[in-house]
């Protein structure tokens, strides 16, 4: 007996993979394609590797690439270190069945989220403007002003701050997603665990985490495609410079301005591809090393 | 019945179409503060001369205007007038065969060559732009701050820092708005208005195009050392202020000068409430030569591929006319003309920026020509330099070197 050709599943499949080959996968491999021409003396030609080779072996292409990898590299850290741990502690917070005017924090806390960067940029910007800002006067009032400095105009102080406004934004999608997994723990392991005399933060500890750990570990490949295609902020508060002194310079604005130019400079495709071309390796290397290092190694819960 | 009065209705839509047309010409510019300008002054007063001829003016955002410019000139939808940056820009447009050559108009004759050499090809054989105007730098002074606090309009370097001093121990004023958050500020209010003095103008321009001088040298680096004394007198934080923040701190009467190009004119007109003045960049002694910035700024061409040419070298040869030189300086003062016959100009402090074309050598900015069209780009390392010197994470010299390097890396007559 031969079994039907079952087309439904194709029929369904198609819409997703139709789109997103068309603005995806074409674009993606239109761009690594680039990536390997160039102009030469009678225009466009192949010249293979040699894009890869002038960004990784000219002094001056390589030390703008490794300043962006590295300062997007201190971006992500900041991102892992201070928004995701808080994002575990809000989520926790919200999840304790005491807390009063839970839908309101939650609310609040994720607005930011759906503000577009153009606002968050230049809201920040005025509020740490030395001029016109609050935080001056606000340090002032509890008599710290001589903690007031310009930050984002400080070649030390200007990545991580950005990286905080970054963490003020976006710390609701780890607490949201931490909180829903938090509400999936069925009741009656914690009251087994009751039980076995483990409550508060102990509970949290021991039985929460390892079973939102899971959750933990998608957030923070989240985390990691987003920061090192992170361009929008940099790029509204510092411009396409990203001053002072290249000290903001990331990836994705490295990229924008070598790819579409800046000022007097002529936009240049081939190399903006080739950097484009390393980003895309780059965050594939770091989501594999996710997807078979940890992600396999985690263990998961059926309940 | 029905059918009949259809085609009634259409063969008086199609007679009336030709009897109606008129020419539209579109014009692609940066200058979105300029809409109301040419929408109430300029268009009326080109449509009183040429009805027939439809002008719309479509500006997009100044820091947009050259990636959508290209991708719309690529795409074949761009408009048929085209605004021209200075230099590379348009030159790059005009090679790929977007901008025609308007060698030819009439009205070309009424420019100088430094006019036009903005929009030249570099051996000067073919213009693709009509010049419209030049931006002059210097320096916008508060005149109730300085009448207040008895300071007399500096002329040469001591006065200036003299006068900077003075403000400074007074107190009620910043001595000088200016931040280092943009960069170009640094660059081009500071390190291009004050740096003609040193590299004298043009002779200094270009030697240094020609490869007989080099920006390690004296004259060069000169301009970065003063540029670093000029820390101690910009206000608190100035490393986080931004080009917004610096004009609003002056307008707002709380910083005395203003490192100024004259494009600000009618904004500080509309904006401020004191007594402005001007001055030009301080030379080092009292009698030497001074040298401006006068700065080739904005020029209009013709999209290669309009289908309404004809219509657009009429508006093109309009632009280059006296008449329109008169209404754009007037409209927007602070915008000076390039045309060979002199415009008067009604507002004050446009006649004090102008002036110094009798007395001083004018030049325009040293990094925009040849010299900003390699990687790495001499122009936007300019500005990061500037920036670094301002805030004195850089010393002059290092800043000189660095870009000597970068010029030298790619630059056929630098590299020895």
């Amino acid at each position: 007996m031969k079994r039907p050709v079952r087309w439904h599943i194709a029929v369904f499949l198609a819409p997703a993979v139709l789109i997103y080959t068309a603005i995806m996968i074409v674009p993606l491999f239109g761009t690594l394609n680039l990536s390997l021409f160039n102009t030469g003396p009678d225009g466009v030609e192949f010249v293979g590797l040699a894009n890869f080779a002038t960004l990784f072996g000219d002094p001056r292409w390589a030390d703008a690439f490794w300043n962006a990898l590295g300062n997007n590299v201190w971006f992500f850290i900041v991102h892992m270190l201070v928004q995701n741990p808080i994002g575990i502690a809000l989520a926790a917070i919200l999840s304790s069945p005491r807390l009063r005017m839970a839908a309101f924090y939650r609310t609040a806390i994720f607005i930011p989220t759906i503000l577009s960067f153009v606002i968050v940029g230049f809201v920040w910007k005025l509020i740490l403007s030395p001029i016109w800002g609050i935080a001056p006067g606000l340090l002032d009032l509890v008599g710290l002003k001589s903690l007031f400095a310009p930050w984002l105009g400080r070649e030390e102080y200007a990545l991580t701050t950005l990286a905080l406004i970054s963490v003020w934004q976006f710390v609701g999608i780890p607490m949201m997603l931490i909180y829903a997994a938090l509400l999936s723990i069925p009741d009656e392991v914690l009251e087994a665990a009751e039980m076995d005399g483990i409550t508060g933060m102990s509970a949290f500890w021991k039985i929460k985490l390892p079973l939102i750990l899971p959750s933990i570990g998608i957030i923070s490949i989240l985390t990691f495609v987003g920061n090192f295609n992170a361009f929008d902020l940099i790029y509204v508060a510092q411009g396409a410079l990203a001053g002072p002194d290249f000290s903001t310079d990331i990836l994705g604005t490295f990229l924008y301005r070598t790819f579409f130019g800046f000022q007097l400079q002529l936009g240049d495709p081939y190399m903006g591809s080739a950097i484009a071309g390393a980003m895309f390796g780059i965050i594939l290397l770091g989501v594999c090393v996710y997807l078979f290092g940890i992600q396999t190694r985690l263990r998961r819960y059926q309940f | 019945m029905r059918k009949t009065y259809l085609t009634a209705l259409l063969t008086s839509t199609l007679l009336a179409g030709p009897a109606l047309a008129q020419t539209t010409l579109t014009i692609e510019s940066w200058r979105n503060d300029d809409l109301t300008i040419w929408q109430d002054t300029i268009i009326p007063a080109f449509n009183a001369q040429h009805p027939d001829i439809n002008v719309v003016f479509a500006p997009s955002a100044p820091a947009e205007y050259n990636a959508a410019l290209n991708s719309k000139l690529a795409a074949g939808s761009a408009g048929d007038l085209i605004t021209c940056r200075p230099f590379d820009a348009s030159l790059e447009l005009f090679n790929q065969g977007h901008l025609a050559d308007l060698t030819g108009l009439a009205s070309m004759a009424n420019f100088s060559d430094v006019a036009k050499s903005a929009w030249q090809t570099d051996d000067g054989s073919a213009t693709f732009c009509v010049p419209m105007a030049s931006v002059i730098h210097g320096f916008i002074y508060n005149a109730d701050a300085f009448a207040e606090l008895g300071i007399a309009v500096p002329t040469t370097n001591d006065e200036f820092y003299a006068a900077l001093d003075k403000i400074k121990a007074d107190g009620t004023y910043i001595p000088m708005a200016m931040g280092t958050n943009d960069q170009w500020e640094a660059a081009t209010m500071g390190y291009n208005n004050i740096g003609p003095t040193y590299w004298k103008g043009e002779e200094g321009r270009k030697a240094l195009i020609a490869g007989e001088q080099k920006l390690t040298d004296p004259q060069w680096v000169a301009p970065f050392e003063q540029l670093a004394r000029w820390k101690d007198y910009l206000g608190d934080g100035f490393e986080a202020q931004t080009y917004p923040d610096s004009q609003n701190l002056f307008t707002l009467g709380r910083a005395a000068i203003y490192p100024a190009g004259s494009w600000e004119i009618s904004g500080f007109n509309a904006q401020a409430t004191f007594k402005m003045g001007a001055f030009p960049p301080p030379v080092q002694a009292a009698g030497d030569t001074c040298y401006i910035s006068d700065h080739t700024d904005i020029a209009i061409g013709m999209n290669a591929k309009s289908p309404n040419a004809e219509a657009a070298k009429v508006f093109l040869e309009w632009v280059g006319s006296p008449e329109f030189a008169t209404l754009y300086a007037n409209a927007l003062p602070g915008f000076f003309s390039l045309n060979s016959t002199p415009v008067e100009m009604q507002d004050p402090l446009a006649q004090e920026f102008v002036s110094w074309r009798a007395k001083c050598q004018p030049t325009i900015r040293s990094t925009y020509q040849i010299l900003s069209r390699g990687t790495p780009n001499l122009e936007n390392e300019t500005w990061n330099a500037s920036a670094n010197v301002i805030r004195g994470s850089e010393t002059p010299a290092d800043a000189a070197k660095r870009l000597q390097d970068g010029l030298a890396s790619w630059y056929e007559p630098q590299k020895q």
